[in-house]
């Protein structure tokens, strides 16, 4: 097992185990769907918006080398620098040799997973700057040092007392657990930050082709200030999060607010196209985008994982994965997770590494069904078993499978299973419930029903002879 | 007309009441069955493992036993969606590919076939209790059922249909099952949840799978809920 395996398997033990966690974590995403299929039913026809989201994201990948080059285009033609980052490192240094030239000591950010993805952060610490989330989520994990838990609702796994008792612990500020009144001490501590600071590093929910625009949406706006008050903005976004045409972001917006937050449409949508322009009163001096890829390209040269790259981003897939609601979004211990992450992390981080994900899956297919952009979650993950096992058998699975064959296919030798199944079942007790017992994995949980005293082949062969 | 019946290993060893209830519906509506005696397996769990060499070694089998065969009704949602969908995904590029793809369209999941084949949703059965049924991931995803076996539920005399409020996995996922026992367990605990909120006496299935994990968490929890086949709930024999 790899060092990945065993610490998921440690962690999955611990979590599933947890019935607060459950708790908690079905009592927000059952609301969440609640939202969510009341925003739906105010589309005049989900399927067809799913099917043309679909379309786009499958126009945008499949000319993404156009798409980004006009979108590039259109940046810099109103004084944008755009820089292109083939790897999470080169993309950190990028960030980093701006923020150098610049004396930047401290940098305000808003929520982007891409940052998660290539450990943005950490760099910057490194590099001696002092950056804040601005996120509320992602503020209140930064403060316990926790990675976000889920890839839209980066706390939601704490209750409001945990969140107070962070703030009274890192802050010296939490006068009750009244979500208002900590979310003011947020706002107190957040917006002097804001003030101090000489950079603000967004992430970008869409990157608009033929307009050249980076289209971002939050609720809290928390990035329009990132953006709006320090000189110096800096857009981190993947390469894949091009769409076409700017009047896409009409199904766009409201679909990933619907699947994302359950919202009819975000509370603050802003779109960036470069720095403060002559005659304008605000924004920044100047204004970075970086392109990250960072292992898309080899997503995209893949023809079966392509659609992958459509991704939104929106969390739905996780939101209804039933293995993610037990085990939590930490224990993937990766940056993506959820159904989504068990698809990527093996393509982005090593398959034989990190094979567990894709195998930790009853393959029930909430994902897809819940995927707006149509992708095939779970049969990715089908797909990836198939390549882990394909490159790297495990020598008894494959003869375990190797040698059931015969058996299943023959009648005498399942005639022959049939009575030793029973004779095992007769002893099986002596073992029942220990290390010994060869189904200890199923009998440790739950009981094993006994071999009917007539199978149905044997009734068959006595009845219709 | 004949039907062959594709009886899955599970299903022959625990739960033959399913097979013999099927084999009771449909000659009681007037139809031939056959039953090849082998293989047992359709060759999911290997397939779902990454093992396809493995699964196919078993698959042609089946495909030779039924590639005769007038219609195949199996009762069970992921083994048929294991030979109507996934067959022609595991032999594609091979010889055998027609051959999949022919079999993939005579083949059924038993409510499916009852309604949608042979328009039947009222077999007389009477079953007077209160139930709630679940959705094999398969059956429902895979092979897009949903509303057939509610029609039949819909029309046992005596019964009460009441829904759970979200349809979940039950946390079977065959091998995920043995790999992943924890999530597999917990997933199983808070489909019972969702099953006793709706105060139904049984969970009723097409899956005997699903339903053999369920159950043994019944057990082993000493819950009060009990779970059926549908079959079996159609065949009336209780
Ligand atoms: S895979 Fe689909 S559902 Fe999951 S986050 Fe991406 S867009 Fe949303």
């Amino acid at each position: 097992m790899t060092t990945a395996a065993a610490k998921f398997k440690k962690d999955v033990r611990r979590v599933t185990a947890d019935l607060r966690h459950r708790r908690i974590i079905n009592a927000a995403l059952d609301g969440y769907a609640v939202k969510r299929d009341q925003k739906k039913a105010l589309f005049q026809d989900w399927a067809g918006a799913r099917r043309l989201a679909a379309a786009t994201k499958y126009e945008a990948i499949n000319s993404l080398d156009r798409c980004l080059e006009q979108f590039a285009r259109g940046l810099e033609s109103r004084g944008a620098k755009v820089h292109w980052a083939s790897t999470g490192q080169q993309a950190c240094e990028i960030i980093v040799g701006i923020l150098k030239q610049r004396n930047a000591r401290s940098v305000v950010k808003s929520k982007a997973m891409t940052a998660e993805e290539i450990h943005l952060n950490e760099a910057l610490a490194r590099a001696g700057l002092d950056v804040v989330e601005t996120d509320l989520g992602e503020f209140i994990v930064q403060l316990r040092d926790e990675p976000p838990y889920h890839i839209v609702f980066p706390a939601m796994h704490l209750t409001r007392g945990e969140i107070q008792e962070t703030f009274r612990k890192r802050l010296g500020d939490a006068p009750s657990d009244n979500p208002e009144e900590l979310t003011m001490v947020a706002r107190r501590v957040l917006r002097q930050k804001y003030i101090q600071a000489d950079a603000g590093i967004t992430g970008a929910n869409f990157a608009v082709a033929d307009a050249g625009l980076i289209s971002l949406t939050e609720n809290e706006g928390n990035a329009r200030l990132t953006g709006a008050l320090p000189r110096t903005m800096i857009t981190l976004v993947g390469i894949e999060k091009v769409i076409p045409r700017l009047e896409d972001l009409a199904l766009f917006l409201p679909m990933l607010a619907t699947v994302g937050a359950g919202q009819l449409i975000s509370g603050y949508n802003t779109l960036y196209g470069g720095p403060r322009q002559p005659g304008e009163p605000d924004g920044p001096e100047e204004y970075h985008v970086v392109l990250l890829d960072n292992n898309r390209t080899r997503l995209l040269a893949d023809a079966e994982k392509r659609d992958t790259l459509h991704c939104i981003r929106c969390g739905s897939c996780l939101n209804v994965c039933p293995i993610f609601r037990n085990i939590g979004g930490h224990s993937y211990g990766t940056t993506y997770c959820g159904p989504i992450g068990a698809v990527l992390t093996p393509v982005l981080k090593g398959l034989q590494e990190w094979k567990h994900l894709p195998y930790a899956s009853s393959l029930c297919g909430a994902c897809t069904e819940a995927c707006p952009v149509g992708i095939d979650l779970h049969h990715h993950l089908l797909e990836h078993r198939r390549a882990a096992a394909g490159t790297k058998p495990s020598w008894w699975q494959k003869l375990a499978f190797k040698l059931f064959a015969p058996v299943a296919a023959s009648k005498l030798l399942w005639a022959l299973v049939t009575k030793s199944g029973r004779l095992g079942q007769k002893l099986h007790p002596i073992v029942l419930g220990t290390r010994l017992d060869p189904a200890y994995v199923w009998t440790r949980t739950r009981d094993l029903p006994p071999i009917a005293k007539t199978t149905f082949k044997e009734w068959w062969r006595r009845t219709r002879p | 007309m004949t039907i062959t019946l594709f009886i899955p290993c599970y299903i022959d060893l625990f739960y033959p009441r399913v097979g013999m209830a099927m084999v009771r519906i449909l000659e009681k509506l007037g139809h031939k069955i056959v039953c090849p005696e082998s293989p047992s397996c359709c060759g999911q769990p290997a397939f779902n493992t990454g093992y396809w060499d493995e699964s196919r070694a078993l698959a042609v089998k089946v495909l030779d036993q039924l590639k005769d065969a007038e219609v195949v009704v199996i009762p069970s949602g992921s083994c048929g969606a294991m030979i109507k969908v996934f067959y022609p995904v595991l032999f594609a590029g091979t010889p055998q590919e027609p051959l999949a793809k022919e079999v993939s369209a005579k083949c059924y999941e038993f409510a499916q076939f009852l309604v949608d084949k042979l328009g039947v949703t009222d077999l007389g059965a009477k079953f007077p209790h209160r139930v709630t049924y679940h959705d094999g991931c398969h059956s429902l995803r895979e092979m897009n059922i949903y509303e057939a076996p509610r029609k039949l539920l819909r029309h046992v005399a005596g019964l009460e249909l009441v829904e759970m409020r979200q349809t979940v996995c039950c946390g079977f996922g065959g091998t995920f099952s043995a790999k992943f026992p924890a999530i597999s367990t917990a997933m199983g605990e808070v489909k019972c949840d969702l099953a006793a909120e709706t105060g139904a006496e049984y969970i009723v299935s097409s899956d005997s799978s699903c339903l053999m994990h369920i159950q043994g968490l019944i057990d082993r929890q000493r819950r009060k809920l009990k779970t059926i086949h549908l079959a079996e709930v159609l065949a009336g024999d209780f």
